[in-house]
């Protein structure tokens, strides 16, 4: 039986690849379900520690459960100007390691790169991955996704229209 | 009307009898009118530089670009805060290369002078080899900006030694900055973390887009959508306010609106906790300030814009935002978030909050802005055929509303005087 103790890295590596995958096919709901309903998602400016928290200092992004909904509802809209039409997006996930087993979370740590194309126009957003995971009956799960950008601002990148 | 424009046409071309206020779009694309921006806009006006939060302590410092110079913002150990041009007088290599930070001393690491926080030569290797007076005249210590003064807290610089006093260059935009600055006893500071962004559009299209009450509802559908689903983040106020223009092209509008503002207007998502919290600051202000004052303090919204590149907008909740052309179609935006020292933990948690639904690059709102900024530099390669930009709205009426265009009017009349009277465009 898999529990926090035993899963591998494999395991991780799929699951993250298969988050990746939904983002970059736009099914934004089935990529919701991969969280739990206590999850946040977070993108600490640039120029702060990467742990800081978003009750003390700006961010880009400091998502609960309830708001990352509301993101993924907006971003399926086409009021939602600054992706309508869709981008292109590819995330590529590696250097996946499990940095820390506590009892009753994984420290996940990954590098990324994602590509957003839009209007003939290719930007990165160069980062990490720090994630906590859970396991549930369903498999693993998100409680905390966060992406600490290892970039000076958002440049060329005039902003996070999309899910990093 | 859209007739062709002719490069014997002014950029702005007023019509008072037919009520008609248009902007030729070659002022977004041409490069020779980004140089004459240069040289009559930035070089000649009173810039944003910093917020005197960010110098706590002696040794404070911060080095930021403003208006392309490299520019080192510092307090030193007479606790008077200075600015000087970063870089170094001896052969001219940048003096501090970190953003910020506390140092009783900056040393150029290429040949290792040192210079104090106040920009004095302290030391030079060598120094046997120079004369003992040889910097007698100050020649070798950090080159100082021409003027450097503050308002309220907000630090302002200007490469141009003749320039007018920092409160006359203001002017009517003084009164709004003290009802920001107001909001705090022990003083307002810039919250830890910066938002920096590039734009791909022309630096104007953010001046009109940040004081623009018109794009609103359509830009951001999506933002109003999630206020409505946000189970009870709105309270029952109607958008409703007017456009105010502050001379010497600074421009307001103030407002009412149903967002959430934690100096203080209370929302039912914020709870019994939030009511008690809101209503001791509501209840403060009065005590300061007298019930009138207090209320529009509290109750009401200013997005507010200060040539010619700073925009204070005291909305759900306050940000500083300053920007600088690199190019025609590219500005390089940083985004500050601004609080009162004192506020409580519970405050400043729902101001952060507030501020990432509304504003910035990652929120609901600013990235459907950036993309509207972007598709009208992309529409201004149509110019030829399609010259003007049409900012007539509320051109009609004795009293504007915050939705009219008046706040652009005041920016494109003093932008007009600036460059078309020296340019002789």
């Amino acid at each position: 039986m898999t529990t926090l103790a035993n899963v591998t890295r494999d395991q991780v590596e799929d699951f993250m690849y298969l988050e990746a995958e939904l983002l970059d096919e736009w099914r934004l709901k089935e990529w919701l379900q991969l969280f739990t309903d206590d999850a946040s998602y977070h993108v600490p400016a640039t120029d702060i520690a990467p742990d800081a928290s978003p009750d003390n200092d700006l961010f880009y992004v400091a998502d609960d459960r309830f708001r990352l909904e509301q993101r993924v509802e907006r971003l399926l809209k086409r009021t939602a100007h600054a992706e309508y039409p869709k981008s292109k997006t590819r995330h590529l996930v590696s250097n996946v390691r499990i940095r820390e087993r506590r009892e009753d979370e994984l420290l996940v740590g990954a590098a990324v790169v994602t590509y957003r194309t839009k209007s003939g126009l290719t930007e990165t957003y160069i980062g990490s991955y720090r994630n906590r995971l859970v396991l549930t009956p369903d498999g693993l799960r998100i409680r905390e996704k966060r992406c600490v950008l290892d970039m000076d601002g958002l440049k060329p990148n005039g902003r996070i229209s999309i899910i990093l | 009307m859209n007739m062709p424009a002719t490069p014997a046409q002014p950029a702005v071309m007023i019509d008072t009898e037919r009520k008609t206020f248009k902007v030729a779009r070659r002022s977004f694309v041409d490069p020779q009118i980004l140089r004459d921006e240069y040289r009559t806009i930035f070089d000649r006006c009173w810039l944003y530089l910093g917020h005197e939060s960010e110098l706590q302590k002696a040794g404070d410092f911060v080095s930021r670009i403003v208006a392309k110079r490299s520019i080192l913002f510092t307090r030193d150990a007479q606790n008077k805060i200075n600015a000087f041009f970063n870089v170094c007088p001896h052969r001219g290599a940048q003096v501090c290369r970190e953003r910020k930070g506390n140092a009783k001393s900056f040393q150029c690491f290429y040949h290792g002078w040192v210079f104090g926080a106040d920009g004095k030569l302290k030391s030079q290797p060598g120094q046997e080899c120079y004369p003992e007076d040889f910097n007698s005249e100050g020649g070798a210590n950090l080159v100082p900006v021409p003027r450097l003064d503050s308002y309220r807290g907000f630090w302002f610089i200007c490469f141009d030694s003749k320039v007018e006093s920092l409160p006359d260059y203001l002017a009517g935009a003084k009164e709004w900055i003290d009802i920001v600055a107001d909001q705090s006893e022990a003083g307002m500071t810039l919250v830890g973390g910066t938002q920096e962004y590039q734009i791909r559009a022309n630096w104007k299209l953010l001046t009109e887009n940040s004081v623009d009450g018109y794009h609103a509802i359509n830009t951001h559908a999506t933002y109003i959508d999630y206020l409505k689903n946000s189970q009870g983040s709105m309270s029952p106020v109607p958008f409703d306010g007017t456009g105010y223009d502050l001379g010497n092209g600074h421009a307001v509008i103030e407002y009412r609106a149903p967002w959430g503002r934690p100096v203080a207007q209370w929302i039912p998502l914020w709870g019994e906790e939030g009511k008690v919290e809101l209503e001791r600051v509501h209840q403060r202000l009065i005590e300061r300030f007298g019930k009138e004052r207090a209320d529009r303090i509290a109750l009401y919204n200013r997005n507010m814009f200060i040539f010619p590149n700073l925009v204070i907008n005291d909305i759900m909740a306050i940000t500083i935002r300053t920007y600088h052309p690199t190019a025609p179609d590219a500005m390089q935006v940083s985004g500050w978030a601004l609080a009162p020292q004192e506020e409580s933990a519970w405050a400043r948690k729902y101001r952060l909050s507030n501020f990432l639904e509304f504003l910035g690059p990652g929120g609901f709102a600013t990235p459907d802005d950036v993309e509207a900024l972007e598709q009208c530099q992309r529409g201004y390669e149509n110019m030829l055929e399609a010259p003007w930009n049409d900012i007539s709205k509320g051109l009609n009426k004795e009293r504007v509303n915050y939705d009219d265009e008046l706040q652009m009017r005041a920016f494109w009349t003093q932008w007009q005087q600036r460059v078309q009277a020296s340019a002789g465009i």
